[in-house]
């Protein structure tokens, strides 16, 4: 598998939620993926987004274009250096929150993706990492 | 800068039509003003047209959801119209349903659904009493 191209953006602000899903956006459309398919990337990079900035207390997001057999795919990593997330599959669970959201974010987003990754140590922070292939 | 979605007031009802990619804040604003303005105006019914939205996320529907509940217990009633079909798939899968949110395919739909409301012959459910 190899990455085409990244790109890296802070995300410190509701704005920045903004920016992401439009960075996201304007990288799918690029790697062809169809109108749903964009949807559905952007809409998960807006739930990620925003938990990398409300709970994580802000970091980066890394946007990658990739290419594995002749197969193009999006990735987008999420990275902070907050609390961390001490119970991940409670944290998946629709439903669940610690603000004062509707607990969907981070399962829903999971449903979003081809492949899902969550990596966190309470204290240190966390990384997930969502991918779609184009379908 | 301060912005606002604006909201317009025609006769009994209350017209929004979100243009801009939406942040947080920028929702929440929305539904204070929202709520605000039914007081003022004693507006029946909230139209909201969502199809310039190239997305709803959990927040989103989270506001549209409080804006619907708000305005029922202010008396007005509440359509979200316009929704696009990409959005609308995602919306499904993202595990949300927006239940509570009366919708209608497009401004025309929604707001006749009103009028028949404002006329009495719908209840709360979009059903017609008889």
């Amino acid at each position: 598998m190899a990455v085409l191209n990244d790109e890296t953006l802070p995300l410190r602000s509701n704005e920045d939620v903004v920016r992401a899903r439009q960075a996201a956006r304007k990288c799918a459309i690029g790697l062809g993926f169809s109108l749903v398919e964009q949807t559905k990337i952007v809409t998960a990079a807006s739930e990620l987004a925003r938990n990398t900035v409300i709970h994580g207390g802000g970091g980066t997001l890394v946007i990658e274009s990739l290419n594995h057999d002749d197969r193009r795919g999006l990735r987008l990593k999420f990275e902070d250096q907050g609390p961390g997330i001490a119970n991940i599959d409670q944290a998946l669970r629709d439903g669940y929150t610690t603000g004062n959201g509707l607990g969907l974010g981070l399962g829903g987003s999971k449903r979003l993706a081809n492949e899902f990754e969550i990596q966190s140590e309470p204290g240190k922070g966390t990384r997930v990492v969502f991918t779609r292939w184009r379908g | 800068m301060l912005e606002r979605i604006p909201i317009l007031k025609m006769g009994a009802y209350l017209l929004v039509t979100i243009q801009v990619d939406m942040h947080d804040q920028l929702a929440l604003t929305l539904q204070d003003d929202l709520t605000d303005r039914i007081v003022k105006t004693r507006a029946k019914g909230v139209l909201i047209d969502i199809s310039s939205l190239e997305l709803v996320d959990s927040f989103m529907g989270r506001m549209l959801g409080n804006i619907a509940a708000m305005s029922h217990i202010l008396d007005a009633e509440t359509v979200v119209v316009g929704m696009r079909p990409a959005v609308a798939i995602t919306l499904v899968e993202l595990g949300l349903s927006l239940k509570g949110v009366k919708t209608a395919l497009n401004v025309e739909k929604g707001m006749s659904l009103l009028e028949d409301r404002v006329r009495g012959r719908v209840d709360g459910n979009g059903r017609f009493e008889r």
